[in-house]
């Protein structure tokens, strides 16, 4: 198992949800769920997180706060769209305020649906976006591989 | 002693965060079961540092990390000196400065979290110090020596000689160990009212060097514990256990105290409970031949 696999720590904004489903991604961390079992701490700061939980809808007000939370996490980093409203506005998606679902801001990783999202979900959404970790780990190390070799490349070429 | 303290302080550097790293996670299941859950593998805080070192690092100035590594080089030096034997004066010296060191690191940010975190963090110094120079004093009455291995060698385990100092040393232990009431300037739980405190501006390694450093505390302040159960190897281990279970409990049983108050609790409890005990203990002990 990947170190990110073992220990995904989470970052939760709530874009003008109903609540819904952020009252059950706070019950992931109940006893009844224990979240922790996993590694997951939900941290309230980007610079410590690798998935970001978003939950409702995107507007033009909120829009820019959850890209400056997504841009001030390290990379590599997952997100997470929770609910109904995360994925397209839900009940919301046609009022005159709302751009849409998370996508509208950021790039989104994982989709999990409900409305609200249930707990197990979110739990199975967490360790989706933590499997996309690993992948995206293994590509950045990949690339970071192949430019230092290009670059080796590139200086026998100067000489 | 003839030349084993060097190996301890080598053993201390080496086994030291292993033996902090699994503290930690035992404190992790412990309070998990305390809640009612099942909690992490006790592996945990392992796996986390080794994710932290994966991150990429985006310190937020050129000074962040030299300080936060200072941190961690004079948080080793006090146990270092701790378990070398040295002089008690240099190792409250040095362990002051690494505190300080994380409270300079957290500065350097500008962020308002950090900023408020390290002006807790700098109150809390206040508030610990006195304790531990009179749980120090306390010990050298007892064994009339500042060493360490000679107070784990004297005749009579020093608890009994000093239990309100040993009381008075397990409060502002919560402070050092960022564990709650006293967690005002940073702490393992999020949903606090300042972030991460402390630590807000520290991604990754950063935070990994901070967690090391920490380990590396944890592992002294029990080795200070230690020296009042030093009568045979069953008390020490049943001594620090039942600090470090106390400790946790209070933790999970009690709620965040604002600074002032922490700061006056403190100083309270140093008051009664370690100069109450002192004092009686020097006259008594003047009395003895």
């Amino acid at each position: 198992m990947s170190s990110v696999e073992r220990s995904p720590w989470l970052i939760h904004y709530d874009a003008s949800s109903c609540n819904g489903c952020d009252i059950e991604v706070i019950a992931c961390l109940t006893p009844v769920y224990d979240a922790e079992r996993f590694g997951c701490i939900v941290t309230g700061d980007p610079k410590q997180a690798d998935i970001f939980l978003v939950t409702g809808s995107v507007n033009h007000l909120n829009a820019p706060v959850v890209k400056n939370i997504y841009d001030q996490m390290p990379e590599p980093k997952a997100v997470v769209a929770i609910g109904a409203c995360a994925y397209s506005g839900g009940v919301f998606s046609e009022c005159y305020n709302v751009s849409g679902g998370v996508a509208q801001a950021i790039p989104v990783d994982v989709y999990v649906p409900g409305c609200a999202a249930k707990p197990e979900s979110i739990l199975n959404g967490v360790l989706r976006a933590a499997k996309v970790l690993k992948d995206k780990e293994k590509a950045m190390r990949k690339l970071r591989r192949e430019a230092r070799r290009a670059a080796k490349r590139i200086e026998r070429a100067g000489k | 002693m003839n030349g084993i303290e060097i190996y301890i302080a080598i053993a201390y550097v080496l086994l030291g965060p292993i033996v902090g790293g699994l503290m930690d996670g035992f404190d992790r299941i412990v309070t998990a079961r305390l809640q009612g859950r099942v909690g992490p593998p006790l592996l945990q805080p392992f796996y986390d540092l080794r994710k932290l070192f994966t991150r990429r690092l985006a310190p937020v100035n050129r000074l962040q990390m030299p300080l936060i590594a200072s941190h961690l080089v004079f948080a080793v030096l006090t146990g270092i000196l701790f378990f070398y034997g040295s002089d008690i004066l240099l190792i409250i010296f040095v362990l002051t400065l690494a505190s300080v060191f994380l409270v300079l690191a957290a500065y350097s940010t500008g962020s308002p979290y950090s900023t408020i975190g390290a002006d807790r963090e700098l109150l809390l110094m206040t508030a610990y110090e006195p304790m531990i120079i009179i749980a120090l004093v306390g010990l050298f009455g007892v064994a009339k020596s500042f060493n360490f291995y000679a107070i784990l060698r004297s005749p009579m385990p020093a608890f009994l000689y000093l239990p309100g100092i040993y009381l008075g040393l397990v409060f502002v232990l919560q402070m050092k160990l960022r564990k709650s009431p006293f967690d005002i300037s940073t702490s393992h739980h999020a949903h606090q009212e300042l972030v991460m405190g402390i630590t807000a501006d520290m991604g990754g390694p950063a935070l990994g060097l901070v967690e090391l450093a920490h380990w590396y505390e944890t592992v002294y302040l029990f080795a200070l514990i230690l020296l009042f159960f030093g009568w045979s190897l069953l008390t020490a281990i049943l001594g620090v256990a039942f600090t470090y279970f106390l400790i946790i409990f209070l933790d999970n049983v009690t709620a965040r105290v604002k600074w002032g108050l922490a700061l006056s609790l403190s100083w309270l409890i140093t008051l009664v409970a370690g100069a109450g005990n002192l004092i009686p203990f020097y006259i008594i002990s003047r009395g003895m031949p």
